[in-house]
């Protein structure tokens, strides 16, 4: 055994050697793509911004945001996002979801709450709210929601807006990814670039 | 609908995998059985000081793993201790010492626990220059390992087992480098972000501000994956849409975790030669995980727990773009790989949906396990399997025409003993030191009750798999757990890397036994199952009682 750990000294420096190596070739790597990126994909490259009618950057079409005013009320023009634990709400330098197990009693009473609320600001069944309506995600970022959430928001948004239904509708199936090849992943609708898409109307 | 789902997606990755299975493993076979140095590695090993023509017995290997292994643990943990003062630190303070040292151990191990929240910790130069560089090479050491490993039962007669310094360099240069920079790119045309933009401030649709952080992931994600190594570049790993922004590069990422411990089971078949020998491996692997993958399925679609039942679904801590079967796929191919990255929070898990995942690390991560760990892991359990068949019928156990005497069955006892001797104690340790169950209990839980006793036990079974996902609501940033958990990776990796070494070594030394009727088969179907079998019971036999104290007594007790 004392043969195995007496780690002799050249041992040592060989090692040392091959770390410089190798983290040279890894920062070479890292500008290589980097310059790869920029040069043929800029726009996913830098984050995948996306701006407003004025053309000023409002966020990123990946990164989920919140739609309410400074009290934290849900803005009744826009669809809602869902709950979000990162930092006080999308913050999107704190990324992360609650990690609260499902027999956790803060987390049963937030979400009872939670839908008691929405089921009241839609006017619909409590029975009728989606689970992702209620749950917060795992980046806290998440820029989807699901399809059924979206349906119980269109008559509110459409209302608030003085659009017609048929269009607001018409809005969320452009904004709405469906399954890869028929079944991978889960149907959603980007409420970010939706949003963002129906400021641009007026 | 979600079973046919689940069965179209596992379909989609075998077939997927079916198709790369051949020449990837053939390539890799190549890369380590062929004479030639390339012109850029002649220049590597004459900077490092090494001949290539030159193999090393078994000591002079582990010498080379362990010498630059703890080495890379002081650079590492020195490139944090002074992450203020490199360029773009995006102003974040040096990291503290208990914590640079769990993650340096960490990454080194190719564990990538991560106590530490990136945003708020990690700098790019850190992230890019230290521990990018240890997703690389901490990958192809144990690729090196295993390969060292299947020497041991290909060659005979022979006092060498290979050269660490050749393995490490060919592995990073003609397999890791090459296939991330063509999937890196992919990963960015999907929408991966690369850039070195720090934090950028937003005025948002609604009126509000935003700061999104930035940085050069993809480089790192493409590695993070195919290097099963799982440290994410965002606190939510790649549940954050800049890492795996949509269900494309889900997909691809889940591929990536497992190319190359699938395709290894190729290359070991390729080198004891009999690709049956490689398929039989690889079966062992499929069972394990596809029933894996399935129990999760239906637990986080059908288990009754208090949030599934209020809200009809299990989408706290899922993204919904992920839904409930990408999220399974991912994950099961995370902790079935050693990787740990999540695309989902497990703590947020039904109970026994969350267990599966923790079941799949305590199986001893063989399913198919991490690159070259996996193999070396279930390499180590098939000739635990030769023996207690031998065993049952009376002779002396041989595995791919080695004899397994004394001193072979005294390496694979120890090497399956290592993980759960790390984590029973280190869970009872927590629990039962004073100030240890202080500092668990006030500071670490997140959760009450048996969950959070679950958060504490995956902690330890995640480092000594070198795994290093979590339930992750436990804060294991404080001195308890930085330290019990640094050195659980340290001994999770280094003292099974000490056996399986040995175990080549005295493998390479012995002449091949010839094939007679009494030999048994292990490329067949009977042996597949034996494996199985084998795997299952070490697994359940040691870890029940624990399971039955957390996810087993959270789920099934009303």
């Amino acid at each position: 055994m004392k043969n195995i750990l007496s780690l002799n000294l050249r041992a040592w420096w060989a090692g040392f050697k091959a770390i410089i190596v190798f983290t040279v070739i890894v920062i070479v790597y890292t500008f290589v793509m980097t310059g790869i990126g920029q040069l043929g994909m800029s726009d996913q490259t830098n984050g995948s911004m996306i701006t407003n009618a004025n053309g000023e950057v409002v966020g990123s079409s990946l990164i989920g945001q919140s739609f309410t005013d400074a009290d934290g009320n849900a803005l009744p023009q826009y669809f809602q996002s869902r709950p979000s634990a990162a930092g006080d709400g999308y913050d999107a330098t704190a990324s992360g979801g609650t990690n609260k197990g499902h027999k956790d009693a803060d987390l049963i009473k937030s979400v009872k709450e939670l839908r008691k609320q929405i089921a009241k600001r839609e006017g619909v069944s409590v029975k009728d709210v989606p689970a992702d309506a209620t749950t917060s995600s795992s980046s806290g970022l998440d820029p989807h929601i699901s399809p059924e959430y979206a349906a119980i928001q269109v008559k509110r948004v459409a209302k608030e807006r003085g659009l017609s239904q048929e269009k607001v509708e018409q809005m969320v199936k452009d904004h709405t990814t469906g399954r890869g090849l028929g079944f991978l992943g889960d149907p959603a609708v980007n409420v970010v670039t939706l949003n963002n898409d129906l400021d641009k109307l007026n | 609908m979600v079973y046919l789902f689940a069965i179209l997606t596992l379909a989609f990755v075998a077939l997927v995998l079916a198709a790369i299975y051949k020449p990837l493993g053939d390539y890799m076979y190549n890369v380590f059985n062929t004479d030639k140095d390339l012109a850029f590695e002649r220049w590597i090993y004459a900077i490092i000081g090494c001949d290539p023509k030159k193999g090393q017995t078994w000591r002079a290997y582990l010498r080379g793993v362990l010498g630059f292994s703890l080495l890379s643990v002081l650079v590492l943990y020195l490139l944090q201790r002074v992450q203020a003062w490199l360029p773009w630190s995006l102003g974040l303070p040096n990291v503290k010492g208990p914590l640079a040292f769990n993650t340096a151990a960490s990454f080194v191990t190719n564990t990538n626990w991560q106590s530490y929240s990136p945003e708020q910790t990690l700098g790019y130069t850190v992230q890019f220059a230290g521990l990018a560089v240890q997703n690389f090479v901490s990958a192809a050491v144990g690729i090196a390992v295993a390969i060292a490993l299947v020497r041991g039962f290909a060659w005979r007669k022979s006092e060498t087992i290979g050269n660490f310094w050749v393995d490490l360099t060919r592995c990073t240069m003609r397999i890791l480098l090459p296939i991330s920079v063509v999937m890196g790119i992919i990963l960015i045309a999907l929408g991966v972000a690369q850039n070195f933009a720090g934090v950028v401030d937003v005025n948002t649709i609604a009126g509000g501000s935003q700061k999104i952080m930035q940085g050069p992931v993809a480089s790192q994600e493409v590695i993070k994956e195919l290097g099963t190594n799982g440290g994410g570049f965002f606190n939510a790993n790649s549940s954050h849409p800049y890492e795996d922004p949509n269900l494309w590069t889900c997909i691809i990422e889940t591929l990536l975790m497992l190319a190359i411990p699938v395709s290894l089971t190729r290359t070991f078949g390729r080198m004891v030669g009999s690709a049956k020998q490689g398929y039989a491996l690889l079966g062992a692997m499929v069972v394990l995980f596809a029933i894996s993958f399935f129990a999760v399925v239906s637990f986080e679609s059908f288990s009754d727990d208090p949030i599934t039942r209020l809200t009809g679904g299990s989408m706290e801590g899922k993204e919904v773009r992920f839904g409930t079967v990408l999220s399974g796929i991912f994950s099961t191919t995370s902790t079935s790989t050693s990787t740990g990255a999540v695309a989902s929070m497990h703590d947020s898990y039904t109970a026994l949906g969350g267990m599966m995942y923790l079941f799949n690390m305590m199986l001893g991560e063989v399913s198919p396990g991490g690159v070259g760990a996996g193999l070396y892991g279930i390499l180590v359990m098939a000739v635990v399997a030769v023996f207690i068949a031998g065993l049952m019928v009376g002779r002396t156990p041989e595995y791919l025409g080695k004899k397994i005497g004394p001193r072979e069955m005294k390496m694979a006892s120890l090497y399956f003993l290592v993980m759960p001797v790390i984590v029973i104690v280190g869970v009872s340790l927590s629990y039962l030191l004073p100030f240890a169950r202080q500092s668990i209990v006030n500071t670490s839980l997140n959760n009450s009750g048996n969950h959070g006793f679950t958060e504490v036990v995956y902690a330890f079974v995640s480092a000594a798999n070198n795994n290093g996902s979590a339930f992750a609501g436990l804060t294991a940033d404080t001195p308890w757990l930085d330290t019990m958990l640094g050195l659980a990776v340290l001994l999770g990796r280094f003292v099974p890397i000490l056996l399986v070494l040995a175990l080549a070594g005295s493998l390479a030394k012995q002449d091949a036994v010839p094939v007679t009727a009494g030999t048994m088969r292990t490329d067949n179907k009977l042996f597949v199952g034996l494996l199985v079998f084998v795997i299952f019971i070490i697994s359940a036999l040691t870890f029940f009682p624990t399971l039955a104290l957390g996810p087993l007594a959270e789920g099934l007790v009303a």
